[in-house]
């Protein structure tokens, strides 16, 4: 909200040091987001009186105009304005005045006639959109004054960010009385008198929703004269609040509104059917608002309707056609109080949000309405006639938000502060609040005022204390702690120990959004149920992933787009993974290889990365296990990958990763470069660590013996490693595959597997014919097993 | 020849041989099965019982003489060749190293593991939770019921079934507050989600949250805590001071700013010369959360508090533009190498 100065100074006393004012607000809950002068800057105004006009002689449009300007003889001024006339006070810019934006007014000639300054329109001092034509001034104003001396433009507006708590501040009066507290001044504020009825007519007022409406205050007002001016300190105190005049109806409504907090509405009487009623909408009902949308009305939606139909959201926005027109002489001033639930959330589902309801979501004075009713009433007669009826308030004192006296003990502030502050302190802070203060116990009953509906308990008194006590005169103090050791758990991995894996192993870890563009996880994974979401911030991160793949797919695709043609980037978090209606959070480590294997380098011949490069990398954090040994790689896909080099990844049977190529027609269709390798793998399997356990070292010499091996191409590394193991039971220490050639020697659809086997006994010395036995019954073996030849 | 000739001959044939491979061809000639030395003690064989034992004496001085001769020799053609080697052996050791380069961690990682260091080291637990969330769990039990005003701060993703994107990680201290008694000191670090994308805004960003409920905790305490912890984070002593906030969980609540670590007060850029930067907000848990999680607010109280990792990490390492985060940059990430 944006709050003059001025206009708070004419309901409390405050200083002149803006900043130390900006400060006092900050720090006690009303956040001073920005301030500016009321009006930019300019100079050599002043208040001109124009005493005599007569036609341009070579211009229709222009007037020639002689002005006086307080001091020295009236000067000749060429004035384009149609309001230009003997008589009005204006505002006159002198030669040598410098404009809002830096304009330089100097001698000008127009058509002939030499024109000693210039008068100047609202728009061209920076004041706003006003009525067409020049500023009209008000003629009491001493004609010759500064003109920003008069209009007390070098005034600050404060810009305040309100918490949603604070509703009651959302004022000048709410943001006084906050002042008021602060500064340890009086609240003064300017007399609001009744105004006395002038005829005895009303319009009746029921509440069905008495819940959502407890209290409805309206009063009739006739012959009010719509093409009345607004005054001009009315217009500037609405346009340094930031709201534009609107005629002196809906000006003295919204005046009302920011003054006192209380929105209002004016109905034009003539549209009205039968008396007012404030109730739930009815199924199928629509409204046309204000501002000219149709609405199609929910169930939860109050309104006020009359006999016919409804003619407003309450406490949102009126209705059109009962809405102020430029004839309206005939009004029904609405003051009522909604409760905040009635409202909030309303607006936003409809994507009306207003003055009013940002007011009533976060709470109005349930007692301000009838002296908004009489605040408005007397503005509205003073500046544009009319004869008020009684002012009437419909009210269900059952519905009526309940007050008790809220208890306060000592004991609790000190725990929830930290210190004790002085009762008489603790006393003075609450009554200064406008709460009720009596003794109860050791310490206080408080009975808050009509307007602090948002202190219910104890804390909310505690906070409030501390808060006008003042946070930063609370000491620091550090808390004792119980002392207990805990163990970071052994047989669990933590991601970041794999994550540092792949960052040494040359990975940079990326962070990519967890939802995702649904038509690339589509193409990724077709077919696989995902979460969308209801209200996506785009259509490219609509859905849930349900791998990092997408991710990391879409973030090697802006990184080829940006020339970067080696690309290793991993992720850690969770995919969202449906299983029928239920989810699964998957928390996971997923990379991504492409380009080179190795950086560009002297010493190493370029080659692409490929699927055995990265599988040394899962392997490296497999290993982070304490068992490597536990997992396995089964030829199996996704659709995603190439269907010849894709890995399912397993942990004693359990499925917990994929690691592969992208399927060439996806890195295809999405332009990608190579043939990039992927991995994912679950942590909630893969993280669990086994404790070392140290085996026994043998003190005798270990052999080594290296076989050919011919197997056809079908037959796969971990069949032969099944067999020899077997075979060589318990001596074999460590099978090595140190080469695997096709070509001469080898016949077509086989190959040659070279093993390096480490045997190595616990016992004793394996002797020479130790060693050829164990390397016969391998042989024996893997012939039997896997139609095995032999090459030396 | 006789042994004297064998000998000198023999030590002039050592003394020429310019490398290994002559001087093996030396030794075995001189010294081998069939060396010439090797032949005079099997002819001993031939001589009377009486001559043998000088004539062996003799032949055993010679062998070792030529022996040692040998050995002196291989030691100085020895030293020669790795002379040799070194010489020819020049590395340009300017070039780089082979092999592959190390990666780095993302600067939020980094900072969200420094923050979890400085925290645990203070006793504290790191708790986790999920990250699609229900309404009990991010608004309801922290005292923001349906059509709350601090709703509308929040700009929640929902999925339409009741389930919804956590829009903090709070709802990871209220499952922490219903699963274990107190004392409890935790943080939950992760990802959270706001509907909302501009130059300062990122749909998804990464959030610590803290909580400490005990026995006689107090604003008082949170002061303390918080103070110790952005002057270990900045790495230097850095005032605070709290500003009257509101959040529905905490009362009192406060938005904590921190010294400038930058200008430490005196005003500079980064905190728009007022001295001051915000970085979290926090509060003394509100006793309605504490009763929706099952604990007496009569006996039991606390404090929260949230920072986001993003703010963190741009103060510390001078990243202007929050979106430059989730890009992937590998340009941008590679910056981040740690050593």
């Amino acid at each position: 909200m944006k709050v003059s100065l001025e206009w708070l100074r004419e309901w409390v006393r405050l200083g002149s040091d803006v900043d130390a004012l900006a400060q006092r607000l900050t720090m006690a809950g009303f956040e001073v987001e920005g301030r500016a002068l009321a009006a930019e800057p300019f100079s050599g105004v002043v208040i001109g009186e124009v005493l005599a006009t007569r036609r341009h002689p070579e211009a229709d449009k222009l007037t020639v105009c002689e002005v006086a300007a307080g001091v020295g003889a009236p000067r000749t001024i060429v004035c384009g304005a149609k309001n230009v006339r003997a008589g009005l006070k204006a505002p006159l810019a002198t030669v040598g005045a410098v404009l809002p934006g830096g304009k330089a007014i100097g001698r000008a000639t127009l058509r002939g006639v030499a024109s000693e300054g210039m008068l100047c329109s609202a728009r061209e001092l920076g004041l706003g959109e006003g009525p067409e034509g020049l500023l009209e001034l008000p003629a009491e104003l001493a004609t010759g004054t500064e003109l920003r001396a008069a209009l007390g433009l070098d005034d600050t507006v404060l810009e305040i960010n309100f918490t949603p708590n604070r509703g009651d501040a959302l004022s000048v009066l709410g943001l006084a009385r906050e002042l008021a507290v602060l500064e340890g001044v009086p609240l003064t504020g300017p007399a609001l008198a009744a105004v006395p009825a002038a005829g005895e007519e009303r319009l009746a007022v029921s509440l069905e929703a008495p819940a959502a409406c407890a209290r409805f205050g309206g009063r009739v007002i006739r012959g009010v004269d719509p093409r009345a001016p607004t005054p001009l300190w009315m217009r500037e105190r609405l346009r340094r609040a930031g709201l534009r005049s609107l005629g002196p109806l809906v000006d003295v409504t919204n005046y009302v509104m920011l003054e006192l907090g209380q929105p209002m509405h004016a109905y034009d009487l003539r549209q009205l059917q039968g008396g007012l009623a404030a109730r739930w909408a009815r199924t199928g009902e629509t409204l046309e608002l204000l501002d000219g949308s149709t609405i199609a009305l929910d169930a939860d939606m109050l309104v006020i309707a009359d006999a016919a139909a409804p003619v407003g959201l309450a406490g949102i926005m009126g209705g059109r056609k009962s809405g102020i027109a430029e004839d309206t002489t005939d009004i029904f001033l609405e003051a009522a109080w909604f409760a905040p639930d009635a409202v909030a959330g309303r607006g936003r589902r409809l994507g009306v949000l207003t003055d009013a309801s940002q007011r009533f979501e976060r709470g109005v004075d349930p007692a301000g309405q009838a002296r908004a009713l009489e605040r408005a009433t007397a503005l509205l007669v003073a500046i544009a006639g009319g004869r008020p009826g009684p002012t009437t308030v419909t009210e269900s004192a059952a519905h009526l938000p309940a007050r008790a006296a809220i208890g306060l003990r000592p004991a609790t502030l000190k725990r929830l502060i930290g210190i004790d502050v002085p009762p008489e302190r603790v006393g003075a802070i609450l009554a200064s609040l406008g709460l009720t203060v009596t003794p109860k116990g050791e310490g206080w009953a408080a009975m808050p005022p009509s307007w602090r509906f948002d202190l219910a308990q104890e804390a909310d008194l505690v906070e409030e204390v501390a808060r006008v006590y003042g946070y930063n005169e609370i000491p620091e103090i550090d808390a004792p702690m119980p002392q207990r050791p805990s163990a970071v758990p052994e047989g669990r991995l933590a991601p970041e120990r794999l994550a540092l894996r792949l960052i040494e192993r040359g990975y940079l870890e990326a962070i990519t959004y967890t939802f995702v563009d649904p038509e690339l996880q589509r193409r990724l994974f077709p077919g696989v149920a995902a979460l969308p979401l209801a209200n996506p911030i785009s259509a490219e991160l609509a859905e849930m992933r349900v791998s990092l793949f997408p991710g990391l797919v879409k973030a090697l695709g802006d990184n080829e787009r940006r020339q970067q043609g080696r690309v290793r980037l991993f992720e850690h978090g969770a995919k969202f993974v449906m299983q029928g209606n239920d989810l699964k959070e998957i928390d996971c480590i997923a990379g991504i290889a492409s380009g080179s294997a190795l950086p560009e380098q002297w010493g190493a011949a370029a080659t692409a990365v490929d699927f055995y490069d990265v599988k040394a990398d899962v392997e490296a954090l497999l290993a982070a296990t304490g068992e490597p040994a536990a997992f396995a790689f089964e030829a199996a896909t996704l659709d995603c990958l190439h269907p010849g080099r894709s890995a399912r990844i397993t942990r004693a049977g359990e499925a917990c990763g994929f690691l592969g190529e992208l399927h060439p027609e996806i890195a295809r269709a999405l332009e990608l470069d190579g043939a990039p390798i992927l991995f994912e793998l679950e942590l909630n399997i893969t993280a669990a660590a086994r404790i070392p356990r140290a085996q026994e070292l043998s003190r005798f010499p270990s052999v080594r013996r290296d076989l050919a091996v011919v197997v056809d191409e079908t037959s796969t590394f971990n069949q032969l490693r099944e067999s020899v193991t077997v075979a060589a039971s318990s001596l074999l220490r460590e099978l090595k595959v140190f080469d695997v050639y096709r070509g001469a020697g080898v016949e077509t659809g086989r190959k040659s597997v070279a093993l390096g086997l480490i045997l190595q006994d616990n016992s004793g010395t394996l002797t020479d014919a130790d060693v050829d036995a164990v390397l016969n019954a391998v042989r024996d073996r893997l012939k039997q097993d896997l139609n095995a030849g032999f090459r030396d | 020849m006789d042994l004297a000739g064998l000998v000198s001959a023999g030590l002039a044939e050592i003394a020429a041989a310019s490398d290994a491979a002559a001087l093996d061809l030396v030794r075995v000639r001189l010294l081998g099965k069939k060396g010439a030395v090797t032949e005079q003690l099997k002819a001993l064989g031939r001589l009377p019982p009486a001559e043998r034992p000088a004539a062996g004496a003799r032949i055993n001085e010679a062998k070792q003489a030529l022996g040692e001769a040998i050995d002196a020799r291989a030691e100085v053609l020895g030293r020669a060749a790795i002379a040799r080697a070194l010489e020819v052996g020049r590395l340009d050791v300017t070039l780089p190293g082979r092999g592959q380069r190390p990666g780095a961690e993302h600067p939020v990682t980094r900072t969200r593991r420094r923050i979890e260091e400085i925290f645990r080291r203070a006793g504290f637990g790191v708790a986790e939770g999920p990250e699609v969330e229900d309404d009990f769990h991010n608004f309801e039990a922290l005292n923001i019921p349906a059509n709350h005003p601090a709703r509308a701060m929040h700009d929640t993703f929902y999925f339409g079934d009741g389930r919804l994107l956590r829009t903090h990680t709070s709802p990871v201290q209220v499952r922490a507050m219903r699963a274990n008694p107190p004392p409890l000191r935790i943080i939950s670090p992760g990802r959270v989600y706001r509907n909302d994308s501009d130059q300062t805004h990122t749909p998804m960003f990464h959030q610590v949250e803290g909580l400490v409920i005990d026995e006689g905790i107090s604003f008082a305490n949170l002061k303390a805590m918080l103070r110790r912890f952005v002057s270990e984070f900045f790495e230097k002593p850095l005032a605070i001071r709290l500003r009257p906030s509101y959040f529905p969980f905490t009362e009192p609540s406060a938005e904590l700013d921190c010294q400038c670590a930058f200008c430490e007060g005196r005003g500079c850029r980064v905190c728009k010369h007022t001295g001051w930067i915000e970085v979290m907000g926090c509060g003394v848990v509100h006793p309605n959360v504490l009763r929706n999680c099952g604990l007496d607010p009569e006996r039991w109280s606390g404090y929260a508090f949230g920072l986001g990792i993003e703010r963190f990490a741009m103060l510390r390492y001078d990243v202007n533009d929050i979106r430059q985060y989730f890009e992937n940059d590998l340009r941008f990430l590679a910056q981040f190498e740690r050593g």
